[in-house]
C-alpha cells in the first residue's frame, strides 16, 4: 500500500461522502426527491446487512452470523432494547462458534 | 425526514453501542493492516482520512493477498459509492456554512446515516448522525491505533462473533422503518439482489446493483402497514 494509494482513496471517499451535503447547500431537496434518497439508502443498508451476513468473498454461506440475525430479528420483534439485541446476536453467533459451529 | 414509530432508538445509546463495536472491529484493522505490512503511521493515517472501515478492510485485504495499490483503491472506491446517496440524504441535516459541511461530511458513514434516518424528527436526526459519527470517529482511530500497536489484542472478531453484531444493529435500526410498506419492499428486494449478484460480481458492485432493488416500491402502495 503506497501514500498516494491511501489519498486517493481516501479522497474519493470524501467525495463521495461530500457530493451532497456540499452540491446541495442551503437549497431544500424537494420532499418527493428526499423521499427518494431516503429510499434508496435504505435499499443499500439492507443490501449491506444481506452481504455482511451471508457474503464470504464472492460466495454465500450460511454460518453463525446467520443465526446471529435470526436472534436479532427475534429480539426486535419482542421489542428488546437495542444494546440487548447487539449483545444477544454477538453472544449467538460467539458461542455457535465455541461450540463448533459456522 | 423518513418518518418513524417513537420506538426509534434512542441516538445516544444506539451510538454507543456503535462506537464499542466499531472500536472493537478497528483493533482488527490495526493488526491486520501491520502484519500485511503497512507501517503504524499509514494504518493510523487510513482511519483517519478514508475513515471508511469495509473499503479499508477490503483495501489491506487486497495488499495482502498480492493485488496493487491500483486494486485496492479501485475496490474501495466502488464499495463506498453507497456512501453517495447516504450524503444526498442526510445533507438537510448538514446545514450551515460551506467549512461545517465540508468537515461534517467525514463522519457521513452507514451507520451514522442509518441511525440519523430512523429518527422521528430532523433534530433528533442531526443529533444522531453527528453523535454517531464523531463517537465513531473516535473509537476507529483510538481502536486502530491501539490494535497497530498491540499487535495481538483482538485477532479474530469473529471468534467474539462481533461480524454478527453489524447486521444486527443495523437490523435494530431499520426495524422501525420497515413498518413502512414501500421501505420494507425496496429493503427486501435490495437484499435480494445483492445475494444474487455476489457470486457473479466483485466485492462492492453487488450492493450498489441492489439500488435497483429501490424500484420495487413503485409497486406498492406507500404507507404503514
Amino acid at each position: 500500500m503506497t501514500w498516494w494509494a491511501v489519498f486517493t482513496l481516501a479522497a474519493g471517499t470524501y467525495v463521495l461522502k461530500a457530493a451532497g451535503p456540499l452540491a446541495l447547500g442551503s437549497r431544500t431537496v424537494p420532499p418527493p426527491l428526499q423521499r427518494a434518497l431516503n429510499l434508496v439508502s435504505v435499499t443499500l443498508l439492507a443490501a449491506l446487512i444481506a452481504i455482511s451476513t451471508f457474503g464470504e468473498g464472492r460466495s454465500l454461506v450460511l454460518d453463525a452470523r446467520a443465526a446471529g440475525l435470526g436472534v436479532a430479528l427475534v429480539s426486535v420483534w419482542l421489542r428488546a432494547p437495542f444494546a440487548v439485541v447487539v449483545i444477544a446476536a454477538t453472544a449467538t453467533a460467539a458461542g455457535l462458534r465455541a461450540l463448533g459451529a459456522g | 425526514m423518513a418518518t418513524a414509530t417513537p420506538t426509534a432508538a434512542s441516538p445516544w445509546r444506539a451510538a454507543l453501542t456503535f462506537a464499542a463495536t466499531s472500536g472493537l472491529i478497528a483493533l482488527s484493522f490495526g493488526l491486520l493492516a501491520r502484519t500485511s505490512g503497512l507501517s503504524l503511521v499509514m494504518t493510523c493515517a487510513m482511519s483517519l482520512v478514508v475513515f471508511a472501515g469495509g473499503a479499508q478492510f477490503l483495501a489491506v485485504a487486497t495488499i495482502a493477498s498480492g493485488g496493487t495499490p491500483l486494486a485496492a483503491v479501485l475496490g474501495g472506491i466502488v464499495l463506498n459509492a453507497r456512501h453517495l446517496p447516504y450524503g444526498l440524504a442526510v445533507a438537510p441535516l448538514l446545514r450551515g456554512p460551506l467549512w461545517k459541511r465540508a468537515l461534517s461530511s467525514q463522519i457521513v458513514l452507514d451507520e451514522s446515516t442509518a441511525l440519523a434516518l430512523s429518527q422521528p424528527t430532523p433534530e433528533l436526526g442531526r443529533l444522531a448522525l453527528y453523535a454517531c459519527g464523531c463517537m465513531l470517529f473516535a473509537t476507529w482511530n483510538l481502536g486502530t491505533l491501539i490494535g497497530a500497536l498491540a499487535g495481538g489484542a483482538i485477532a479474530d472478531p469473529s471468534a467474539l462473533g462481533l461480524d454478527a453484531a453489524f447486521p444486527a444493529s443495523m437490523v435494530a435500526l431499520l426495524a422501525p422503518l420497515l413498518r413502512r410498506r414501500e421501505l420494507r419492499t425496496a429493503a427486501l428486494a435490495g437484499g435480494a439482489l445483492a445475494l444474487a449478484a455476489t457470486p457473479f460480481t466483485a466485492p462492492g458492485v453487488p450492493i450498489l446493483l441492489a439500488a435497483a432493488g429501490a424500484l420495487a416500491a413503485r409497486f406498492v402502495r406507500e404507507g404503514p402497514a
